[in-house]
């Protein structure tokens, strides 16, 4: 599998390799525990309850609608990070990368101010009849908030690696800027596009303060997976960790699909969701 | 990006991992801490720590109770955990070190002494009510209970499965009101935060967080409060090391200069 380790030396040191086994175990456990914890007689009841499909699904549709804002805005934002070197850009990549490491609950309060009732915009959105808070608009919001860094990351990686060798060809063979990006650049870094992609998906999937503090929680609308099993913890164990095990089967099989898509060689063309 | 494939690996490799060891190991071997209780020693003196773990309504009250507690009792100190009352339960359970529980509701009290976790019985020491809060300009002239049915009133509860949308429930009930809430809350102080900032145009909290929020919403209360009223018992925890001090503090909190600052803070006595 791993193509560089041929020559059979590492160069790693052996007790690397016990303090690498720790830092993995560190991961492990906590899931392992969590599995143990699962009342599987009732496994199959606790995660098809009517609470629990509906948080599943609207967990699903509001992180595809992520995702798909997140192709939107970000791959432009990647482009022109990567590509055109212009006054400041260090300083806006910082700024899109902010929600990376900001708390979400931060992320949530920002957004409030920004697209709330009484917010920066939100004001003059709710004149024209257009009402965000307590909707699963706000969720998506909330959700392409924290998710975007991901895609744009990843997106202004895989352009770095790609160069512009043949952007710089296709150019000079007189093809208009649109169709160098259309049929060179994109397809270059389609791999790149799709696993930022999937991590967004993931983290939109996984989004928890901001939604709580900016959308509110209610059934069907906002209350999406992590917030149902937020709250079903209050009164039901069995139903927090059987949803949570849910969330972490979903994320694995997504980043799963992540890891998998630039091996094979038959690339496919579409968007990965 | 080849970083985040070996990162992926180890997530994939991880999880089935985890499935593994989840078959094998069956029974969870969940530690009882329960048994620990060493023999309350006979000392008149009051020293060491006490730790409270305190429902999170309880903060302010707790917090100045405490300070009090520990200027009275030189050599002794008092440590504060405030948090949702059932996640105090999961944690005295997994065997926190508690030596005071005090529950915002009888449920979750109720919780610890069948599983035999308290110390004696519980006693109650406050009750709370619901109050409406509404942004200091109340924007959608809320007077009443019944006006929070009014269509286009944008009004947040908490969910049914906390102790303050249970209070919810119950006045619903009692009054025959059905409210369409825009949103569910886990929490009384996300409920408050959407008041405060405006989002909602009243939400359903208890009385005294509506005297701690000060001057930044304004509180309507509604006669039919009093339909759902919610007890707080405190009681000693099984496992607590130095259960004289627990009492001495449990004393305090019941005692006369204890319910002088609760009701300051705006809980009843019950």
């Amino acid at each position: 599998m791993n193509r560089r380790s041929g020559t059979g030396y590492t160069g790693i040191p052996p007790w690397i390799y016990a303090i690498a086994a720790a830092g993995a175990l560190f991961v492990l456990l906590p899931l392992v525990a969590m599995v143990a914890k699962v009342n599987w007689p009732q496994f199959i009841p606790l995660i098809t309850s009517e609470a629990s499909l509906t948080a599943l699904g609207l967990s699903l549709r509001t992180s595809a609608a992520s995702t798909v804002s997140c192709i939107v805005l970000g791959v432009p934002l990647a482009l022109v990070l990567a590509r055109s070197p212009f006054p400041g850009q260090r300083l806006l990549r910082a700024f899109v990368l902010l929600p990376l490491v900001l708390p979400p609950v931060v992320g949530g309060i920002a957004l409030l101010y920004t697209f709330g009732r009484q917010g920066l915009l939100g004001r003059n959105l709710e004149l024209a009849g257009i009402r965000i808070a307590f909707s699963s608009t706000a969720v998506i919001l909330a959700q392409t908030f924290v998710a975007l860094p991901f895609l744009v990351v990843s997106l202004e990686g895989a352009l770095r690696t790609a160069g512009n060798k043949y952007e710089a060809v296709a150019a000079t063979l007189g093809a208009h800027p649109t169709t160098v990006l259309r049929r060179v650049t994109i397809p270059l870094v389609l791999p790149g596009l799709a696993s930022g992609a999937v991590l967004s998906f993931a983290r939109s999937l996984g989004e928890f303060g901001a939604t709580l503090t900016f959308a509110g929680s209610l059934q069907g609308v906002t209350r999406t997976l992590p917030l149902e099993i937020y709250l079903q913890r209050e009164t039901d164990a069995d139903a927090a960790v059987a949803l949570s095990l849910v969330l972490v089967a979903v994320a694995v099989a997504v980043v799963g699909l992540s890891h998998r898509r630039p091996h094979t060689s038959t690339a496919p063309q579409g968007a990965p969701q | 990006m080849s970083t985040r494939k070996h990162v992926t690996f180890l997530l994939v490799a991880g999880a089935l991992t985890a499935g593994v060891a989840g078959c094998a190991s069956g029974a969870p071997a969940t530690g009882s801490s329960s048994a620990a209780s060493s023999g309350a020693s006979e000392t008149p003196k009051l020293s060491g720590t006490v730790t409270v773990f305190a429902a999170a309504s309880l903060k302010a009250t707790f917090t100045k109770l405490a300070s009090d507690f520990e200027a009275k009792n030189p050599g002794t100190k008092v440590t504060l955990n405030f948090a949702g009352s059932s996640d105090l339960v999961t944690q005295i359970t997994q065997g926190a070190p508690a030596d005071v529980f005090a529950s915002a509701d009888t449920k979750n009290m109720t919780k610890l002494s069948d599983a035999k976790l308290i110390d004696g019985t519980a006693s109650n020491f406050a009750t709370n009510v619901l109050e409406i809060a509404v942004p200091p300009s109340n924007p959608a002239s809320i007077s009443s209970f019944a006006d929070l049915a009014k269509p286009g009133v944008k009004v947040v509860v908490c969910a049914p499965q906390v102790p303050c949308g249970a209070a919810t429930n119950t006045v619903e009930k009692a009054t025959g009101t059905t409210l369409t809430p825009v949103s569910e809350e886990s929490s009384v102080t996300d409920v408050l935060g959407k008041v405060t900032s405006g989002e909602a145009d009243a939400g359903l909290v208890y009385v005294t967080d509506v005297k701690t929020a000060g001057d930044k919403v304004k509180g309507i209360p509604f006669a039919e409060s009093d339909k759902a009223v919610n007890t707080y018992p405190i009681a000693t925890v099984g496992a607590s090391k130095n259960k004289d001090l627990a009492k001495a503090f449990i004393a305090a909190v019941t005692g006369s200069e204890g319910k002088k600052v609760l009701t300051d803070a705006g809980f009843g006595t019950p």
